[in-house]
């Protein structure tokens, strides 16, 4: 399944480099979305805390703009029906997976990158900390948006619907790597916020196993 | 021939509280072709979907076996060939990308003598590796044929096949699904005339809207 799931990556990647659809607006948004802070703070020293909350902020609205497109574009172009005639459930749902956690990471690494060019404020203290809770957010994220992908892909508003039904599903993920954000900015030890970085990892694990336990009801009518 | 079947018990497809049809039996086992009709919007795309695993019924089941075992639903596809008007392939990709894709996503190797000699077939040889985009509709219908046949499925199931074919693609899609027919079953829902009368037994849908159990039977069973 692994090699199968692989090969519907490199397609979706393949296809990705072709016609753009998702780095386009992921780059658009970012930009846009970072300008605007920044605009509206102007010459204003903004906290670390608000800056923390901005940085997820940010990375919320960008998946929003981009990572349904995993799903959206296979339903908008017709071609759901024809991966359905190649491929099982589960291995749709982990070619997918895989090509969003890789979107994601890209994402975000530039949305830190351009953070901590742009933002005086955000300066990690406790750098370990940041890349533990960096690396299983964005794992979650990934899970969670493309569980949620798959569930709006065949609905009719689709824009809207995403973020509306994202919200309350990430709401427990973003709270929790704000909170661990902000702990790698004020230096806060790693033995102080295991407890969050646990119900972290605990949310990868329950989304990850809640998706491929649902993902066939989701997928066949 | 294969010793593949496929054999549905009661189906019954309804829509909101419109029924489709209902109380369906049939058994088509070996080889053959085997043909669906009836006028339009009377189900025969349903029918088809839900013998292919695509859509569910609404009651009843579809039982495919080789031999005596039964393939699991997340199997199917490695079993099956699937034409329609509505399947769409990828138009950022090649007609060759395409079927390298489809072959790695299903985990086979592309089998590159079968695929030149469909190409070939289906005049498309000279095409292969110009984008899908750019194809007219028939020529992507002739590649839907390709698609549906790279992978040498035990079971063809065949919805409109030769709607947007000119006189010559028929005559080459007749004599391929001959051929085909001589080791795999070959299911055809359609209208054309020409279409069924490739069919040693057909199923009238019209005959299947009421609650007579054993209407529309052709040579089934």
């Amino acid at each position: 399944m692994k090699i199968k799931a692989y090969a519907l990556f490199k397609k979706d990647f393949h296809s990705e480099l072709r016609t753009r659809y998702a780095i386009n607006s992921l780059v658009m948004f970012i930009i846009v979305a970072i300008s605007v802070i920044l605009f509206s703070i102007g010459s204003e020293r903004i906290s670390q805390s608000l800056t923390g909350g901005l940085f997820w902020v940010v990375i919320f609205f960008s998946a929003m703009s981009g990572l349904a497109r995993a799903f959206v574009s296979e339903e908008e172009r017709g071609t759901t029906l024809t991966l359905q005639l190649v491929a099982s459930p589960s291995t749709i749902f982990s070619g997918k997976l895989l090509f969003n956690l890789i979107l994601v990471f890209m994402m975000n690494i530039v949305i830190a990158l351009l953070y901590s060019a742009l933002f005086d404020a955000f300066i990690i203290k406790n750098f370990a900390l940041f890349a533990v809770t960096f690396l299983f957010g964005n794992i979650g994220l990934a899970v969670s948006s493309t569980m949620i992908a798959a569930i709006i892909a065949k609905a009719g508003s689709k824009g809207t619907l995403y973020p509306v039904l994202s919200f309350p599903i990430l709401l427990p993920l973003i709270l929790l790597v704000v909170h661990l954000t902000l702990n790698s900015m004020d230096g806060t030890s790693f033995e102080q916020s295991v407890f969050e970085l646990a119900m972290v990892v605990c949310y990868d694990v329950i989304m990850l196993a809640a998706s491929y336990m649902l993902f066939d009801f989701v997928w066949n009518d | 021939m294969s010793n593949y079947s496929v054999e549905a018990v009661s189906l019954n497809k309804v829509f909101g509280r419109r029924l489709i049809f209902n109380n369906i039996n049939f058994k088509f086992e070996n080889n053959g072709i085997f043909g669906i009709s009836g006028s339009n919007g009377s189900g025969k795309s349903t029918l088809v979907k839900i013998i292919a695993g695509i859509i569910s019924s609404s009651s009843g089941k579809v039982f495919h076996k080789t031999g005596t075992e039964e393939i699991l639903p997340e199997k199917l596809h490695n079993h099956l060939g699937f034409v329609s008007p509505y399947l769409v392939l990828y138009d950022e990709f090649s007609a060759w990308e395409n079927l390298a894709y489809f072959a790695e996503i299903r985990g086979i190797p592309l089998n590159t003598e079968r695929v030149n000699y469909l190409l070939e077939k289906f005049l498309l040889i000279n095409r292969k590796d110009d984008l899908v985009k750019t194809y007219s509709s028939g020529m992507k219908q002739r590649l839907k044929f390709i698609f549906a046949l790279a992978h040498s499925p035990e079971l063809l199931i065949l919805d409109e096949p030769t709607s947007n074919l000119d006189a010559e693609g028929k005559e080459n899609v007749y004599a391929i699904l001959k051929k085909e027919a001589e080791s795999s079953i070959v299911i055809i829902a359609s209208n054309e005339v020409t279409d069924l009368a490739l069919c040693s037994s057909k199923i009238e849908l019209e005959q299947y809207k009421g609650i007579n159990k054993n209407a529309g039977m052709k040579g089934i069973l």
